[in-house]
């Protein structure tokens, strides 16, 4: 079983991201469980949005407390929250945020990713939704999801326009995490 | 064909195959997806059904009331404070013998107010004469739609019935679920065939005064109905299991690792996936624990209960509902199915959780476990929060 825990405001997309990784963990043969969890329920308030996946169906029905992935869709999250509170040993955190973002100090083998989603969103999209080329990043920093897969499910949720940016994200989201990776 | 997908879509998806002639809700938290997309689907002319936007779920209930009373298959959807403010009208359709379908998308209840997910609601309107079933997930929610309308309209039971699944947790919560064709949908659910009908050519009058002469009667007949719904579940899930290839045994329980179980958890709804994982996690461990799900809460099935736990030393009946100043609601039905009987457990301990969205998790389970000891308990409260208790707590 895998868990992932996505930190966002509410507006900000976390549950089309949610959405997203289970269309695309569904089409991959595996059953996953996708859900949100709201704080207050307006806009910009700070809530989560879950995947728990398995090769089985899902029973377990908790929030997610000690993910193997965190994806923080807004960096400003960090300053009120643990956003990496009970992340596994091993787990991989992807934030969208600029370079110079202010780190907590991790555990040996946990590994974080920052991704200027946000530029990748504006400059393919227009507007600063940073969902789909975040979950390109998760996918090339985890290897959970293949990336013609993700593509694939983006092209069935988005038409038009908004299609062809959010696809374009996707893979530029994938590139930039692939390219840190060769170093 | 299986399909990922949000509880309230798969719930829509599933009432348009089912085909009622009237629809009628007022948005509520966490119902309001489920009404959405029903709108949505009347609008575009996929579902051709009448869509009755009313100003308060009192009128939405009315509406249903009257669409049934003129012989056709009706839907409704609520939660929380809108089926409150139902209630008038939901004993009144029950009183009628109308089988309404309606969807409650479980959600605690006011003051302080709150829109996640308990059972509160519900469970306050278990004397309302409505069948309630509960879905433990969204396979479940769905194909337990087709098997209310089945036994709703079977003229031996002519009841409405309560679909309940819990908010967020199943609504917004997207899975995989097997959807049922529609020519497996209209093969097992026959058109609506009422018993009587409001028709201007043959006038009748439904609903009126019953005096002292008569009132009781019909009481009495609305409680047999019940006790005859046990057989008539059973009856008809083997017929859907024919249809869908599904295996519910009755949908009264399911019994979960109970046989040989020394412990066993009693709950209903979503949480028991929870509890299964954490019996999976004690069985692994040469624990001999167990749960025993409620499906069916009304008519409630004491006789399979007894037969499911008498030999069991120590049950938890774990409640998502208080029932201030007494015991809680399913605790006092598990009491009550041994009362006076030869065998039954030793102790049947208490237990509340998750109110108003409490996350219940696994620890909270292996909690439950732990406090079920010689010592009963009565609505021993899990996950309390003592800091939030103290005195001088807003001062």
């Amino acid at each position: 079983m895998k868990e992932i825990r996505i930190h966002a405001r509410a507006g900000q997309g976390a549950i089309t991201t949610a959405t997203l990784l289970g269309y695309s963990y569904f089409n991959e043969g595996k059953f996953p469980y996708a859900f949100p969890n709201f704080g207050a329920a307006r806009m910009g308030a700070p809530m989560n949005a879950f995947v728990r996946v398995d090769s089985n169906p899902v029973r377990l029905r908790s929030q997610i407390y000690e993910p193997d992935y965190v994806i923080i869709a807004d960096p400003t999250l960090m300053r009120g929250f643990n956003c990496f509170s009970g992340l596994k040993e091993d787990g991989v955190a992807i934030i969208n945020g600029k370079d110079d973002l202010e780190l907590p100090k991790l555990k040996a083998k946990q590994k974080v990713f920052v991704v200027p989603a946000n530029e990748i969103a504006l400059r393919n999209i227009g507007r600063p939704l940073g969902n789909t080329a975040l979950i390109g990043a998760f996918a090339a920093a985890t290897g959970e999801l293949k990336l013609e897969n993700l593509i694939a499910v983006v092209k069935n949720r988005f038409s038009g326009k908004a299609q062809e940016g959010n696809v374009q994200s996707v893979k530029e989201g994938f590139e930039f995490v692939k390219n840190k990776l060769k170093g | 064909m299986k399909e990922f997908v949000e509880g309230s879509h798969a719930i829509a998806e599933i009432i348009k195959a089912c085909q009622p002639g009237v629809i009628s809700a007022y948005p509520i938290t966490p119902q309001t997806h489920i009404v959405e997309d029903l709108a949505q689907m009347v609008s575009n002319g996929e579902l051709k059904s009448q869509f009755v936007n009313v100003e308060s779920e009192h009128s939405a209930a009315s509406v249903v009331l009257g669409g049934s009373a003129t012989g056709v298959r009706v839907y409704t959807a609520t939660s929380s404070q809108g089926l409150f403010y139902m209630q008038e009208v939901v004993f009144n359709i029950a009183g009628m013998r109308l089988p309404v379908v309606m969807t409650c998308a479980n959600r605690a209840i006011s003051a302080p107010i709150n829109i996640w997910n308990d059972q509160q609601d519900s469970i306050s309107l278990r004397d309302a004469g409505w069948i309630q079933i509960y879905a433990e997930d969204n396979q479940e929610a769905v194909d337990f739609h087709l098997i209310a309308y089945r036994l709703g309209e079977d003229k031996r039971v002519m009841l409405p019935v309560m679909v309940c699944m819990d908010g967020f947790i199943l609504t917004h919560g997207m899975e995989t679920v097997d959807m049922p064709q529609q020519d497996k949908v209209d093969k097992f659910l026959p058109k609506y065939n009422p018993l009587y009908k409001l028709d201007t050519a043959e006038p009748i009058s439904m609903g009126l005064l019953a005096d002292p002469d008569y009132y009781m009667e019909a009481r009495f007949a609305i409680q047999e109905t019940m006790k005859a719904s046990i057989g008539y579940l059973s009856e008809i899930s083997s017929e859907f299991n024919a249809v869908f290839g599904r295996d519910y045994k009755d949908l009264l329980v399911e019994e979960y690792q109970t046989k040989d179980a020394d412990k066993v958890i009693v709950a209903m709804g979503s949480v028991c996936g929870t509890i299964k994982e954490v019996i999976d996690e004690q069985r692994a461990k040469g624990k001999k624990v167990g749960l025993l799900r409620i499906i069916s809460y009304r008519p409630f099935p004491y006789a399979r209960i007894y037969e499911a736990l008498k030999d069991v030393p120590r049950v938890a009946v774990l409640d998502k509902a208080v029932s201030l100043g007494a015991y809680a609601p399913i605790a006092v039905e598990i009491k009550a199915a041994f009362y006076g009987k030869k065998k039954g457990p030793k102790v049947i301990s208490s237990f509340v959780a998750g109110l108003g969205g409490r996350d219940i998790t696994l620890e909270s389970v292996r909690e439950v476990l732990r406090r079920l000891t010689a010592k009963e308990v009565n609505s021993d409260f899990i996950d309390l929060k003592p800091e939030l208790l103290k005195e001088e707590y807003g001062k």
